[in-house]
């Protein structure tokens, strides 16, 4: 009897206990609602000011991105003293999108945010984007002026965000070693025929083992792009149908690509990315002449001081160009379209960020280079030594319609390790990872009619 | 109120905290991920519908397909248990005794032994890493001062689960190694005297006094180390190429699978039925080892 007396009191406290577990509920809640809160009083200090719109923009943590972002919004608020932006980017990559997922049941995040360009389809699906106003983006201004990769990003025949800035790839190429090896430092390979040719003349071993690696094969890095969208344009096949819903990067025809791409581990052994802790790190620390990488890589190897290294565009095959574009796009959130004073207020910032002139301000500080195709074609850009070659491909740039980036690397990433460790046959191995590929492009279809 | 209620009223009160700490954080937790594997949840959505037993259905056809990811983490994950499992227990034991028949240097030793355990896995599985890269790795270093050919070790297909396994045994060893220390004081003195009286040799001592004596503390190793196999993660993604459980999903892991389905794809639903099942897997193992390996013993 005492018992049970004392066992309800027990569940009682925990009842109390549990009331006051959810109380810090609240704090976390109350900065989202400050920032809408805070027009009020400005409303009423200054009248005359009309009313202050604030808008939510978010972004990951990368300093380069806040630095370029902060410099904008000091410009925009300026031109625009009607219009606050609170610019929160104080969260880590890795739970950006945890985020942002938490913040939208909550009615609460960006009215602006920064995405991923592989991200649109699913944003757009989740019902978290809306699609741009026609009115303030047409969608044939944004054709002609911006990059051909933005175009990937249509989706169900419309626009939903829009980039200040892309990335795209080149190839890198250690001086030092050209000239070692006899080859002119200043005359890189400019065809996959030459390509592989240096490759093979810069490689060296010592007792079996590689010390120095021509070309090594990097699929978790940036290989498996040049791959899926240049590659296979170059030997003759279009990797995607028109409507992204067929996959053709495992045609036999793609599959000459593929295979001139294994060879340089199966046949040439001019280097593999399980020497010297990958592709990427061997460049950076002097192990290896030639590699394909992005813009995004700049930085980093700016900081290594004894490389000499030149950057180029990457080698054409019978003198077809491509390229292979990434980028992080903006969009207008649901929760910024929901009140029209704060869609103004949204579109006038987009617009802004993704002017040209806000291009040229983001590749001095961030080393990406300009959606809009004015300031792409800048002339001291194009001529810049490290961008110059990045720039120069914005023309003939693909941005890759992905499903589920992770995966589709994934399998391919597979599907090359299986030929490289299990001698499988290079085209069945592609043709079983393009099969998966397709299985989640038909899925995603299926819920996306 | 007499002073024994208030005293009991008082424990009552001080248990509670532990009471709400895993109502709130073990157990609501669990209840939320058996709700969202039945939801298709798109975590941006505003409507996460129920779809029935869709995600289940698809975990088991997954299950069903010898090439799929997912099939190969099960695999994987049973092997981690039955290679590592009985290694860790067997050397744990065989240390344990070593280390309680020396008296010179005893905590030094044990001091050693621990370290590992009290280190951050994700820094252990770092410098394994490194130990373990092919050419210039210490481990194929020290085997080319024997003559022998070096090893790919994480970059093999059938090399990379055993040394993943290696870590992960070497890491917990420590723990193992205390808790039968602890186990093997606790046997008195006197009954180690009588057989010795009786003639008994060393093998018999530890037959059939030391290991059936011991047989809780076997059993209380057993379901924990068995747990932890079946739940390792940490080791997996940071000692893998870009934590992907490769080559080839050779080293991949349930939980590692739900990490990259939940948070890699989005495929949150997906991601809770595998730990449902997971859930359900590590009771069934853990009641039959129980059952199988305990026995009653009177003193």
């Amino acid at each position: 009897m005492k018992f049970r007396k004392i066992g309800l009191m027990a569940l009682a406290s925990l009842f109390v206990a549990s009331a006051c577990g959810g109380a810090p509920a609240a704090p976390t809640a109350a900065p989202a609602a400050k920032a809408t809160d805070a027009p009020k009083p400005a409303a009423t200090a200054a009248p005359a000011a009309g009313d202050v719109v604030t808008i939510e923009y978010w972004q990951y943590n990368f300093q380069a991105r806040i630095d370029a972002m902060n410099e904008l919004i000091k410009q925009f608020e300026a031109q625009n003293p009607g219009i606050k932006v609170v610019h929160n980017s104080e969260i880590p990559y890795d739970n950006f999108l945890d985020k942002i997922a938490a913040s939208a049941p909550a009615g609460v995040g960006p009215d602006v945010a920064t995405m991923f360009n592989g991200w649109v389809p699913s944003w757009v699906n989740a019902g978290y984007l809306v699609p741009l106003p026609e009115k303030d983006f047409p969608p044939a201004d944004i054709e002609k002026n911006f990059t051909s990769m933005v175009q990937g990003t249509k989706f169900q025949g419309k626009y939903w965000a829009l980039p200040t800035a892309v990335r795209s790839l080149a190839l890198f190429w250690n001086k030092d070693m050209f000239k070692a090896a006899g080859l002119d430092p200043e005359k890189p390979p400019a065809t996959l025929d030459e390509f592989v040719d240096y490759a093979k003349k810069l490689t060296k071993t010592e007792g079996g083992k590689i010390t120095q690696e021509g070309f090594a094969v990097e699929m978790n890095g940036q290989a498996h792009q040049w791959f899926r969208e240049i590659l296979t344009r170059q030997f003759g096949q279009i990797p995607f149908s028109a409507d992204n819903k067929t996959l053709n990067y495992g045609s036999a025809t793609a599959c000459n690509a593929w295979k001139w791409l294994t060879k340089f581990e199966t046949d040439y052994k001019t280097g593999s990315n399980d020497l010297f802790d990958g592709a990427t790190t061997a460049f950076t620390n002097g192990k290896l002449a030639l590699h394909i990488d992005g813009s995004f890589r700049l930085g980093a190897l700016a900081k290594a001081k004894d490389l000499n290294f030149g950057v180029a565009t990457l080698p054409t095959k019978d003198g077809i160009n491509a390229n292979f574009g990434s980028f992080w796009t903006h969009g207008i959130t649901k929760k910024g379209a929901a009140d029209p004073k704060r869609l103004e207020a949204a579109v006038k910032f987009l617009k802004f960020i993704t002017s040209p002139a806000a291009g040229t301000l983001w590749v001095k500080t961030t080393g990406e280079l300009p959606a809009q195709l004015t300031a792409a074609a800048d002339p001291t850009l194009q001529s810049d030594p490290k961008l110059g070659a990045f720039a120069k491909a914005m023309g003939y740039s693909y941005a890759t319609f992905f499903v589920d980036e992770t995966k589709q690397r994934k399998n391919l990433i597979d599907a090359f390790d299986a030929v490289r460790l299990q001698n499988a046959e290079p085209c069945a191995a592609l043709a079983d990872a393009v099969k998966k590929d397709q299985a989640l492009y038909d899925e995603f279809w299926a819920k996306n009619k | 109120m007499s002073l024994n209620t208030r005293r009991v009223i008082w424990a009552y009160a001080f248990l509670l905290i532990p009471l709400a700490f895993f109502l709130f954080i073990r157990f609501a937790p669990t209840l939320f991920s058996f709700d969202v594997s039945l939801r298709a949840f798109n975590p941006l959505a505003e409507v996460k519908p129920y779809v029935g037993l869709e995600n289940f259905a698809k975990v088991f056809k997954d299950i069903g397909d010898p090439t799929h990811p997912t099939r190969k983490a099960f695999e994987n994950t049973f092997k981690y248990v039955l290679i590592g499992t009985p290694i860790q227990l067997v050397l744990a034991l065989g240390i344990a005794l070593l280390l309680n028949s020396i008296t010179r240097f005893r905590t030094i030793f044990r001091v050693i032994y621990f370290i590992p355990f009290v280190t951050s896995a994700v820094a252990v599985a770092w410098v394994w890493r490194a130990l373990y890269m092919p050419d210039f790795g210490f481990l194929n270093l020290v085997l080319g001062l024997f003559g022998l050919p070096s090893q790919r070790f994480l970059l093999d297909i059938n090399q990379s689960l055993p040394s993943v396994t290696a870590v992960v045994v070497w890491q917990g060893l420590g723990f193992a190694i205390i808790i039968f220390l602890a186990g093997l004081q606790a046997i008195p003195e006197t009954f180690y005297e009588a057989a010795r009286v009786d003639g008994a040799s060393r093998w018999d001592i530890f037959r059939h006094i030391t290991v059936p004596l011991l047989n809780p503390t076997i059993v209380y190793l057993a379901v924990l180390q068995t747990i932890a196999f079946l739940r390792m993660f940490t080791e997996v993604i940071n000692l893998t190429r870009q934590g992907d459980g490769g080559p080839l999903n050779s080293t991949t892991t349930v939980v590692l699978r739900v990490y990259r389905e939940g948070f890699g794809s989005q495929n949150m639903g997906y991601a809770a039925a595998l730990t449902v099942v997971l859930f359900f897997v590590i009771m069934l193992i853990t009641l039959v080892q129980m059952k199988f390996l305990q026995r009653r013993f009177e003193y």
